[in-house]
């Protein structure tokens, strides 16, 4: 409080009025209908977890990190969310540098009841080690220019970056299955959090008296306004929590900006959805051109095993790279040749599936693969006849069948055979390592890998 | 968990409906221009106001209206663990504020031009419902160190478990993870002044909820109505009017 009034800058009496006039006839000085939001446009950063939002003339960034951390005593098996905001004195005036102030800690405190209380975030799949290790969610909010309603830019800034981002996956292993294993992003596909819901913040702004409304205030009318009302709802009409303190209104009121607040949530969730699943695809699409140098060394261990000739299997692997590129091309193109692809996905299959037959028995720790499709490929060693291979393929099929389309599944594929041939290489030198060094070290040093 | 049994009783013994018992009483602080303690169930709270009076940061100071200021802390054994909690954590902060700006609502500020009001509120034990007791706290102390008001506030919240709306929660129902509504209200102009909310709750039972509160904020606006009423009479008799 203390800084909004040393060093507010305000707005001339002239000012005021004018707006509030211009209200009185349903009129903002942008030029806006009482109840219209400004667009919204957001952009992702080259990581994931990081996104700019920009509303009107605010900027607001969300980062998503996280780490290793011990539970709450009290909730042992749930991972923590927390909420950081800072509001950077270059947006504002009134905001001081490093202290955060009453409206600092307000915006966060919303949010985190927003997003934590109404469970938005699935909490219990972070956990590792129930009592001992889960994931620290940690979001950082930055102001980057305060153009008037930071809660609700701050919030959709912090939704957006919560469903990009991805954590890498980490299983239990070593010789007393006691230690963590974390998989870098290029032997395992990083997850994405488990978001239930978007609860989204809508701003109210009031004037004069009750009966003047608008939704999404700049921050000019800020200045004017004499209460306001945040209800951040989602789009299920389910009300995730309201702020609301100052200027008295009725109840009739606050329950139409509850509908009103329905309305324009679930409006904005269709928009952060749009602009999460774009920047998803484009991510996926890179991710194979990335990922196709891989193929080539895959046919190159299936090799070892069915055959000698070098010559012969590199011919093959470029081969099979090109179909891969086809595959991709052609899913981007949105499944145009959908029969080719799938006789050549057929094909890639069958190869990894020869290919993961023998080191699997190496790595039983691994979640990448299924205990039925290991035992069939145990089973299947000594005979190894095509028709058998079919088979199996067609069991991890069916188990694979909750990942949303063929396209990532073949794309599953590909790393868990990629993890289960480095995992190797990974191991290995750790168990030398963990009979010199003490196992708190390892730990600590994993968490720091992050 | 049950939370409301069979038969209808909640945890303590209370109806769904039912409030815990209200008990108020004024001039607790002596140095104070007016102070209040106020008791809900097991939950106590002491509110102390001191103003209007100069100003202490001159570049604080606004030329049209009284700058309200207002710290919430909660004492050390006001809870069952007692931990030592930094002084201005995030949580006080919020409730300050949220205190702050419902006390500006209601309190004429303009009548009171460059001067300061400063309302400390103090947790002393703590049982569910401390930001309701804060605000009903510091309306008993406005009223008695003679600050014009619009009208007074009071505060009360109300919960959802079981599928049950509850009024007045209690620590174990207000931990218990389900809805929390805590309304304050004008009771004369019958304006809702705070509204906050935790967790989620479709719009029609929220609207029940909201109602069962306003509903207990004008039971407990009847007696603080009835204490002021009470504490005028005694000072009138002292003087010997």
């Amino acid at each position: 409080m203390d800084a909004r009034l040393a060093n507010t800058w305000r707005l001339t009496l002239n000012e005021k009025n004018f707006i509030k006039t211009a209200l009185l006839s349903e009129t903002r000085i942008d030029g806006r209908k009482p109840f219209e939001f400004r667009n919204i446009s957001i952009n992702f950063g080259r990581e994931d977890g990081s996104a700019e939002l920009q509303l009107g003339q605010t900027r607001v960034m969300g980062i998503v990190t996280a780490k290793f951390v011990q539970p709450y005593r009290d909730r042992p098996n749930e991972g923590t969310l927390a909420i950081y905001p800072e509001f950077s004195p270059m947006a504002d005036p009134s905001f001081e540098a490093g202290r955060s102030g009453e409206s600092a800690v307000e915006l966060g405190r919303i949010i985190d009841r927003g997003l934590r209380e109404s469970r938005a975030v699935d909490t219990e799949s972070l956990c590792i080690v129930a009592g001992k290790l889960v994931w620290a969610i940690r979001i950082d909010i930055l102001i980057l220019d305060n153009g008037g309603n930071l809660v609700d830019a701050a919030n959709i800034a912090a939704l957006a970056a919560l469903m990009t981002f991805r954590r890498p996956e980490c299983s239990l292993g070593g010789e007393d299955g006691q230690e963590v294993i974390i998989h870098p992003p290029e032997m395992r596909d990083p997850l994405p959090l488990i978001v239930h819901h978007l609860p989204i913040a809508i701003t109210f702004g009031f004037f004069i008296d009750e009966n003047v409304v608008v939704i999404d205030p700049i921050h000019n009318e800020e200045a004017v306004m004499a209460g306001r009302m945040i209800a951040t709802v989602n789009a299920n009409g389910d009300i995730c929590a309201i702020q609301k303190a100052g200027e008295g209104l009725s109840q009739r009121v606050i329950m139409q900006c509850l509908q009103l607040a329905i309305t324009k949530a679930a409006d904005i969730t269709k928009q952060i959805k749009a602009a999460v699943e774009a920047y998803n695809s484009e991510r996926a699409l890179q991710k194979i051109k990335r990922e196709t140098t891989c193929v080539g060394n895959n046919v190159k261990g299936d090799q070892n095993q069915t055959l000698d000739n070098r010559g012969i299997s590199e011919l093959v692997g470029k081969y099979m790279e090109r179909l891969k590129l086809i595959s991709v091309e052609s899913y981007a193109s949105q499944n145009i040749n959908a029969e080719e692809t799938k006789s050549l996905r057929r094909g890639t299959d069958s190869n990894c599936i020869k290919f993961n037959s023998t080191p699997l028995s190496w790595d039983p720790y691994s979640n990448g693969i299924d205990l039925e499709f290991l035992k069939a490929s145990v089973a299947s060693q000594g005979l190894s006849t095509a028709s058998e291979e079919k088979e199996a393929s067609g069991k991890e099929k069916g188990s694979e069948a909750e990942s949303a389309g063929p396209y990532e599944n073949v794309n599953s594929k590909w790393s868990a055979v990629d993890a289960s041939t480095t995992e190797m290489h990974v191991i290995g030198p750790k168990t030398l390592k963990d009979a010199v060094k003490p196992k708190n070290k390892r730990k600590k040093k994993a968490s720091s890998m992050i | 968990m049950e939370y409301v049994s069979p038969e209808g009783l909640r945890l303590d013994g209370r109806r769904p409906m039912e409030m815990r018992q209200l008990r108020a009483e004024i001039g607790t602080v002596a140095k104070a221009n007016g102070s209040a303690v106020f008791e809900m169930g097991n939950t106590k709270v002491i509110a102390a106001v001191y103003g209007p009076r100069e100003v202490q940061n001159r570049s604080q100071q606004i030329n049209d209206q009284a700058l309200v200021r207002c710290e919430y802390s909660m004492a050390n054994f006001s809870t069952g663990d007692r931990m030592r909690k930094p002084k201005g954590d995030r949580r006080s902060t919020e409730i300050s504020l949220v205190i702050r700006q419902t006390m500006e609502a209601c309190i004429l500020t303009h009548l009171m031009p460059r001067s300061q009001i400063d309302i400390f509120v103090q947790v002393l034990q703590a049982d569910g419902g401390t930001r309701s007791a804060c605000i009903n706290a510091a309306t008993l102390a406005l009223a008695d160190a003679g600050i014009p008001m619009r009208d007074i506030v009071t505060s009360c919240s109300a919960g959802y478990l079981n599928s049950t709306p509850l009024l007045d929660l209690n620590y174990i129902e207000d931990s218990a993870g389900g809805p929390d509504v805590t309304v304050g209200i004008l009771p004369k102009l019958d304006k809702v002044t705070l509204l906050q909310m935790d967790a989620k709750l479709p719009v029609d039972i929220f609207e029940n909820v909201m109602g069962l509160a306003i509903e207990g904020c004008k039971a407990i606006a009847n007696y603080i109505r009835e204490v002021l009423l009470e504490n005028t009479k005694q000072l009138e008799y002292r003087r010997g009017l």
